[in-house]
């Protein structure tokens, strides 16, 4: 019996750009199990991010900002936590890794010096044998001089060492819920499978449960258990990563997947999808994929669809289906 | 010890097959003192590369951060002089070629750059920025050059209001599109087309890809496609080259070299690219550790140190660049 870790439930967040309250987050719902691979799919202004950012408390900080719903991890709702309740699961129970380590890591410390830091922040050990497990993590994730990469600097460090870096300080806090947003986006492609395949490994062999957020449906089609695929602030699509991806049945999903190139399939052309995404501030009424969907009725213009169950499993946002 | 001359002995037998030829290019950086730990103190961004542009042909040019690819598109632009090396446009030789008889020349050649954001002038609206090179070419009077410009915001699919705006009101994409319109408004032959499309979202990346390939089709246009995504540039290219720390490494068709690519570094490359399909069964090599710094790079092959089938040859002496097939070019011991 799957035992979910985290249950998402219509999770809104609100920020306020120039005087006018905007919704980057609409109504949400998702659930991560333990030892198995969630991955968000979407674009630019699809809310991925601010999606992951919400569910770590890393939002409500800024001015103007603020977020409904229920988070609940392992049963306790993560916005009813205090600051300090929320910073001590973060790391311990809950880690985060990012797109640009360069700006993850502190520039003026040591690699050794933050992992340290991490570690006696969030488990009570003395700092030599948070040095030993630090070394002995950086040996874990295939870096090959790790005790001296302990006394050097981010920068003098490629941006595949610095992703894996930041994967050791995680890994070493041992949190039960990993989210990666867009953690191999600005890496090279062998270097990304490097990455990827240690996340594997870290499903398979510690039953972490991980929430992979990334807009590469090739990365996706490797690594996700279930797929939800987001919109202009909402899941438009989730289910099973088989499902989703042989049988997807939201137009944008269809649509995602003819527009890119395959690379062991001969294409002509790939199915572009005309227009822009609609700006947070302006979202039509309707269906707010409707302007650039190929099958529209009057309605979908209109009436937002709502998000509903058509297989076991298998949610879509659409009124055509 | 190092490549012969490959493309000069083909290029002579089918001259007006090719519009681009780069024989032997090399281009050194000096390296800034207090990084150096290795004598001869330079960056080898590309240690000599031979290859060659087809007229209407689509060449890919892959490889990873470091590889020296986008070094490689400004060399044979001639935005940056060569160390050594020489490059045949259509035939005629302009290693050194400078000043006026260069810039006439460089209607010929455009580039299209990575990052929308900075490659358009932001104080300009975008009428004046397409005019520009019209206007500094003398490419007809005030209104013809008005006209054209209207017609290339057309042919890539802006309209003509698009004109009175400013850079900033526009997406990634559109911006591509605008720098796109400005290469094609000197009519060239070629456009290098570095990371094009790599900062677009993927919907968008489809529409730009597509219309390159229809600009392509009815301007008879040559391009060098720089990209790091192989799945791309497996689309967009009909020839092309991987590149590795400097070093051409295997050149050839789209379909030889997906197929049955030669050597190690490409058949893990292309092992390392995830396919958007699910249940695809694959045998992945991965390679260990990192690539290593061009200031120093490894002796002989510089992928022997990762290389999953390298022996004792492989780091004492660089392998020639050789034909094994029919236009398939790899540079290895195996």
């Amino acid at each position: 019996m799957a035992e979910t870790l985290l249950k998402v439930n219509n999770l809104q967040t609100y920020f306020s750009k120039n005087n006018k309250k905007i919704k980057a987050v609409d109504g949400v719902d998702f659930e991560v199990d333990k030892g198995k691979i969630l991955c968000i799919v979407g674009e630019s202004g699809s809310g991925k991010s601010i999606t992951s950012l919400s569910i770590m408390g890393l939002v409500q900080n800024i001015k103007g900002s603020s977020v409904e719903g229920t988070i609940l991890f392992e049963g306790q709702d993560l916005l009813n936590l205090t600051d300090l309740q929320l910073s001590d699961l973060r790391g311990n129970e809950i880690g985060m890794i990012f797109q640009e380590p360069m700006t993850a890591l502190n520039p003026i410390f040591s690699i050794g010096h933050q992992i340290i830091e991490v570690l006696r922040r969030h488990k009570k050990i003395p700092k030599k044998e948070a040095r030993l497990i630090a070394i002995k993590q950086l040996k874990e994730v295939g870096i090959p001089r790790a005790e001296e990469i302990m006394n050097e600097y981010p920068h003098q460090i490629s941006g595949g060492m610095r992703q894996r870096v930041m994967i050791a300080m995680m890994m070493a806090c041992e949190p039960k819920l990993l989210i990666a947003d867009e953690p191999t986006t600005a890496l090279d492609v062998t270097i990304q499978a490097q990455v990827l395949e240690l996340m594997r490994r870290l499903k398979d062999e510690k039953g972490t449960a991980i929430i992979l957020i990334t807009h590469d449906l090739g990365v996706v089609a490797e690594m996700a258990d279930t797929i939800a695929v987001m919109y202009a602030g909402q899941i438009v699509e989730s289910g099973p990563a088989d499902e989703v991806f042989e049988n997807p049945l939201h137009p944008y999903t269809q649509a995602l997947k003819a527009a890119i190139p395959i690379m062991d399939e001969q294409q002509e052309r790939l199915i572009d999808i005309p227009g822009t995404v609609p700006n947070a501030a302006n979202f039509p009424a309707g269906c707010r994929f409707a302007d650039r969907c190929s099958r529209t009725s009057t309605n979908c213009y209109r009436i937002m669809p709502k998000y509903r169950e058509i297989n076991s499993g298998h949610f879509i946002r659409c009124d055509l289906v | 010890m190092s490549n012969t001359e490959v493309f000069p002995i083909i290029f002579e037998n089918q001259t007006s097959d090719y519009l681009l030829v780069a024989n032997n290019i090399k281009k050194y950086f000096p390296a800034k003192g207090h990084l150096l730990k290795n004598k001869s103190g330079s960056v080898k961004a590309v240690d000599d590369v031979s290859f060659a542009i087809k007229k209407g042909e689509t060449f890919g040019l892959v490889g990873e951060s470091g590889c020296g690819k986008s070094t490689l598109g400004r060399v044979i632009m001639k935005l940056y002089q060569p160390t050594s090396g020489s490059i045949m446009f259509e035939g005629q030789d302009i290693t050194e070629m400078n000043g006026n008889p260069l810039r006439k020349l460089r209607k010929d050649f455009q580039m299209v750059f990575q990052d929308p954001y900075s490659s358009l002038n932001p104080r300009l609206k975008i009428n004046a920025i397409l005019e520009e090179a019209l206007i500094v070419n003398k490419q007809g009077s005030r209104k013809e050059i008005k006209e054209r410009v209207a017609s290339l915001l057309e042919v890539v699919g802006l309209g003509p209001e698009a004109g009175v705006k400013y850079p900033h009101e526009f997406s990634g994409g559109q911006r591509q599109r605008i720098a796109i319109a400005r290469a094609l408004a000197l009519q060239p032959k070629l456009i290098v087309l570095d990371e094009a499309v790599s900062a677009l979202d993927v919907s968008i990346q489809a529409q730009i890809i597509n219309l390159l390939t229809d600009l392509k089709k009815e301007f008879g246009l040559s391009y060098l496609f720089i990209s790091h995504d192989l799945a791309v540039v497996k689309h967009v290219s009909d020839r092309l080259g991987v590149m590795y720390l400097g070093r051409m490494v295997e050149i050839g068709t789209k379909e030889s070299i997906y197929h049955t690519p030669y050597h190690p570094y490409t058949q893990s490359l292309l092992s390392a690219a995830p396919i958007a399909k699910r249940g695809v069964k694959r045998e992945r090599i991965i390679l260990e550790g990192d690539v290593p710094s061009p200031l120093n790079p490894p002796s002989g092959c510089p992928f022997h140190t990762r290389c999953p089938k390298a022996f004792h040859l492989c780091s004492q002496q660089r392998p020639d660049f050789k034909e094994i097939e029919s236009d398939h070019f790899v540079a290895c011991h195996l």
